[in-house]
Formats: structure tokens, sequence, C-alpha cells
């Protein structure tokens, strides 16, 4: 009452020195400024390139139309890296989510080393992944390494790992997991947290007697949302690996781990064949978008249960 | 599910299954600071044992400390990611400010502008900007490497949503105490609106310290090279396949954000959890 009462009686108490608008678009300028330049103007830049045969050290260029898109076709090493990329993301995705999944049931569950197990499965999120892509270099060496090193022990096979076509994407994806696991089980606590204590009560008046008819008929329908999320979320992640591949594989061996970002670099950043680089990041672009469009649609549609 | 403590012996199990899943997660650091111990014929007599037989950290980590400008590669890092955060915070802060407690036309033309460009991923103007420093001779700069970071359409949507929040009063009856807009951006608003701020600087520090992708492609040789990059060169050109003083590079770089996370994990999940989503 008495906020209204001071509102009214001061004729308009925001007055401002300048006006509002120009006040509000000084307090833009900066901001704006910065994004034309180092945002709207290179992303329309690169919409450009990718009709132009644009190469650096080139003294012109020409506009081609789509024969950019049409060599990518026809290209076996962007074919294969469209395929990998997918296959990667097919990988991490289920594997990060249904592990994240199953740890943040386990440390729901009680109340016993929550903060201590969250901070163990968080630390990939914050490690320098330069850093840790050497360290699994060593633990997964097809000789020297750890890893394989208790596989001779247990009387198991040595894989190569990384240095072998057939098993490279496997273990990037592995990798993957790792890395992504942690980020996706903090948000499945915050999801589970947020279903009420009551609707497990309700259930077990209502005869679910065990756990897992407790998860299947409160949890994994009230967490829906949240997995939803989870999988647009991770996916929009995943499909943007270039690290590990760029530290531990350069996109081999035999072009076995080439993945649409690594490709993207080697174009243009290792043959300076710009127009093609720009082609190959607006699939890349696309895909993201498609995975965005898809995450509203799918939001927007189930975030409510109906 | 149960609010009361369980008895330990119930909860055993789940806690095992829990340290298992742990030791898993953890085995890469295990191994890596293992090594980093470790001389180098036991490394490759790839024998299971963690601790070395002969203690050979002092030579290890002094090999990378002679090999490599450690310092500079850490200085690097905090200076590219001091500077991003500086001018992020700088460019978004006002706008966020604008767009939450002004009216103005146009208005909803830039907050459009705002959501267009949290669609784009950084990776796609990497072509061209590369090209513009590369013609204004801005390869191997600091400059290079802070400024297509200075624009966060993110911060400046994240500050929007919580100033929007803030009462309109304590602008109104900051600007009754004669101040200016300026002013209540950053004495008035943005000390009200810390949370934020501090996590959206935990998620910005993260992914500038671990980034490659555009370090890799402007920076080339060693005084502007930043941790990520500095434990590639190492990698690659000096190491080769001395993996115990590459640990221990590993474990170098990795060490500041590591610790960070340790002291004030609570804020780093929080920060990067809940702004990261859209990373």
């Amino acid at each position: 009452m008495s906020d209204a009462a001071l509102t009214q009686a001061l004729p308009r108490p925001a007055r401002l020195a300048l006006g509002e608008t120009a006040t509000a678009w000084l307090l833009s300028a900066p901001a704006i400024i910065a994004y034309l330049l180092m945002l709207l103007l290179p992303t329309l830049a690169t919409i450009a390139l990718a009709f132009t045969d644009f190469e650096l050290g080139a003294t012109g260029f020409a506009w081609i139309g789509l024969d950019n898109f049409a060599e990518m076709l026809s290209d076996r090493g962007f074919m294969t890296s469209l395929r990998n990329t997918i296959i990667y993301v097919g990988l991490v995705t289920p594997g990060s989510i249904a592990g994240a999944l199953a740890l943040a049931l386990l440390i729901e569950a009680g109340t016993r080393g929550r903060t201590f197990f969250r901070a163990v499965f968080f630390l990939p999120v914050v490690s320098l992944t330069v850093a840790m892509a050497a360290a699994w270099q060593y633990l997964l060496h097809p000789s020297i390494g750890p890893l394989n090193a208790m596989l001779r022990v247990a009387g198991l096979g040595a894989p190569e790992w990384l240095s072998s076509s057939s098993t490279v994407l496997l273990s990037l994806a592995a990798i993957g997991i790792w890395e992504n696991l942690g980020f996706n089980l903090v948000l499945f606590l915050a999801g589970l947290t947020a279903i009420p204590r009551e609707l497990y009560a309700a259930a077990e008046v209502d005869g679910a007697r065990h756990a897992w008819q407790r998860f299947r008929l409160v949890t994994w329908p009230m967490l829906g949302p949240t997995t939803l999320f989870v999988l647009t979320i991770t996916m929009i992640r995943a499909v943007r690996v270039f690290d590990t591949v760029a530290v531990l594989t350069q996109g081999g061996p035999n072009k076995a781990s080439q993945v649409l970002l690594y490709t993207m670099y080697e174009e243009g950043f290792t043959y300076f064949r710009l127009g093609y680089s720009a082609a190959i990041t607006l699939v890349f672009l696309a895909i993201v978008l498609a995975m965005m469009w898809l995450q509203t649609k799918v939001l927007d549609k189930r975030v409510h249960y109906g | 599910m149960a609010e009361r403590a369980t008895p330990l012996y119930r909860d055993t199990p789940r806690l095992l299954l829990l340290a298992l899943a742990g030791l898993i997660m953890l085995m890469p650091y295990i191994w890596m600071v293992a090594a980093s111990m470790k001389p180098l014929d036991e490394i490759f007599r790839a024998s299971l044992t963690l601790l070395p037989e002969r203690f050979h950290a002092i030579e290890n980590y002094g090999k990378v400390f002679a090999r490599i400008p450690v310092g500079l590669y850490l200085w690097n890092g905090l200076v590219v990611c001091g500077g991003i955060l500086f001018f992020q915070l700088l460019f978004a802060v006002p706008a966020g400010y604008a767009l939450a407690k002004l009216r103005f036309p146009g208005k909803e033309f830039v907050f459009g502008a705002v959501m267009l460009g949290l669609l784009v991923p950084p990776h796609v103007q990497a072509l061209p900007l590369y090209v513009a420093f590369s013609q204004l001779g801005l390869l191997n700069s600091y400059t290079a490497l802070i400024a297509p970071f200075t624009i966060s359409v993110f911060a400046i949507f994240l500050f929007r949503q919580f100033f929007k929040s803030l009462p309109d009063d304590l602008i109104h009856a900051a600007r009754l105490d004669g101040f200016s807009e300026m002013a209540i951006v950053w004495r008035v608003v943005l000390p009200n609106a810390w949370p934020a701020a501090t996590a959206f600087s935990i998620f910005s520090v993260v992914a500038h310290w671990n980034d490659l992708f555009w370090p890799l492609i402007v920076v080339n040789g060693q005084d502007y090279a930043t941790p990520a990059l500095g434990v590639m060169y190492f990698r690659s050109a000096e190491a080769g396949d001395d993996f115990g003083a590459l640990m221990a590079a590993a474990v170098i770089m990795t060490a500041p954000l590591v610790i960070a996370f340790l002291l004030a994990q609570r804020r780093f999940v929080e920060g990067i959890a809940t702004t990261g989503l859209k990373g």
C-alpha cells in the first residue's frame, strides 16, 4: 500500500536525465557493436563463404552456388566424418544418460555421501579436456596402458583401443560418456528432488511394493521432461566433439575417427579451403539447429503431464 | 526415499556400488597421478602397482618446468579467461539491465537478436574471424583469443532474466537519490544479482580455460599458448613417449580448476548445471 502511495505521489519518479530510449540504447551499445562484429557478421560471412570456392592465399574467388554441397556428397572423407559423428552421438547419448540416471537414483536413495559422490562424478566436467585426453591415452595405451595390463591379468585380449580403426570410435565414445556423465547426473538429481515425496507414499498404498514398481509408476513418468531435456542437451554437446579427436587421433587411423568439427577444422585451417570448410560448418549448424528445434518441440508438447 | 536415516548395514550395498562407479570415474586421475611419479622403465613395465618403486616425481615435474614455460601458459590462461569474463560482464550487464528494466522502441527486436544468437554455436564464426584477424595481423595475440568471446548473448539473457525479478522500487529509489543509470547498473543492480554473476563467471571461466578449438586456430607457438595448447605442444613435440613427464604436465595444467572446484563445489555445480544448459 505504502509503495503504491509513494509511486502515485511522485509524478513518474523514474524520470531519466537522458530519456529512457536514449539511455537504453546507450547501455546496450557496446553489446550491440560486439554482437554485430563478433557474432552476426561472421555468421553471415560463413553462410556466404559456403557458396564460394574461396581459399586462403588465392587471389580471387568465384561464386559456385551449391558446388561445395555437391562435392560433400561425393567426398568419402566427409561422408565418413558425418557417419562417425552420428555413431559417436548415438553411443555417447544413451551411454551418458543411462549411466547418469542410474547413479542419480543411487545417490538419491540414501543420505550418506551425496555431496561426495556428486563431486566425484562431476570432476571430469571441470577438468582440462586436453590433459585428461592425455591421461586416457596412457590408460588405453595398447602395450603399457594399465587397462590392458588388467585385461591381460584377467586373461582377456588386449585391444588396440585408440590405434585400431575398429575400436577407435568406441574408445572416443567411452571418453565422451565419461566427460558428459557428471553434467547429466546433476540435471537428473535436480529433477529427482523436484518429485513430491507424497507420490511415493501414494504408490506404496496402491500396492507398489518394489523399488522397481515405484520407479516405473512414479519416478520415470515424473522425470520425463528432465529426461527429454537431458537427451537433447547431450546430443547437442556430443555433436560438438573436437578436443579428444584433435589430441588423440587427428581423425585417424585411416579416417576412422573423423568427425564433423575436426573435418571442418582440417579443411579450413590445414588445407585452407575456406569455402568448403564453411559449407561443412553449415551442415554442422543445421544439425545443431535441428536438435534445438526438436528440443523446443518436444519440451513444449511433453513438459505437461497432460 | 526414507527420510529417517537408514542403518548403515542396509546402506552398504548402495555405497559399495557408488564407490565402484566412483573408482571407475577416477581411474584416469589415479593413473595420471601415479604415472607422474614413476620413472620411465617402471611405466614401460606396465605393472599394476600404483606406487612407484623409485620415487621419480621430482624428475618428471622438473622436466616439465624445464622444457615448457608452465608459468607462462598458466598466466596466459588467466589473462584470457579474465579478459573474456571482464568484457562479457562489461557488455552484458548494462544490456541485460536495459532489456529488463527500461522501456524503449526496438526492445523486442534486440531481445529477438539475443535469442537468435543463442542458437549459433561459436564454431560457426571461426572461419571469417580467422580471416579477419589474419588480415589485421592480430593472430598470436591476446586480442585474437579474447575478442570473439566478448559478446555473450547467453550472459545478456541470463542477466535480463535475473534483473527482471528485482523490484522496481529499488531502481526508483536509486534514481531519487540522484544515481545515474550507469551507477544504478553497477552499484545497485549488479550487487543484487550476485548469484547470477557468480554462476555465470564460473561457467565462463571453466568453458574458456578448457577450450581448445579457438586457441588452436589463432595461436601458433609458445608466447600466447593457453594451458590446453601447452599440454598439446608438450605431448606432440617434447615428450613423445615420455609418459611420466606428460602426466606431470597434465596434472599441473588440470590442477588450478580442479582445486577451485574442490574448494567451492556447490557453486561450481550450480554455476555450470544451471547456466551451462545453453553452453
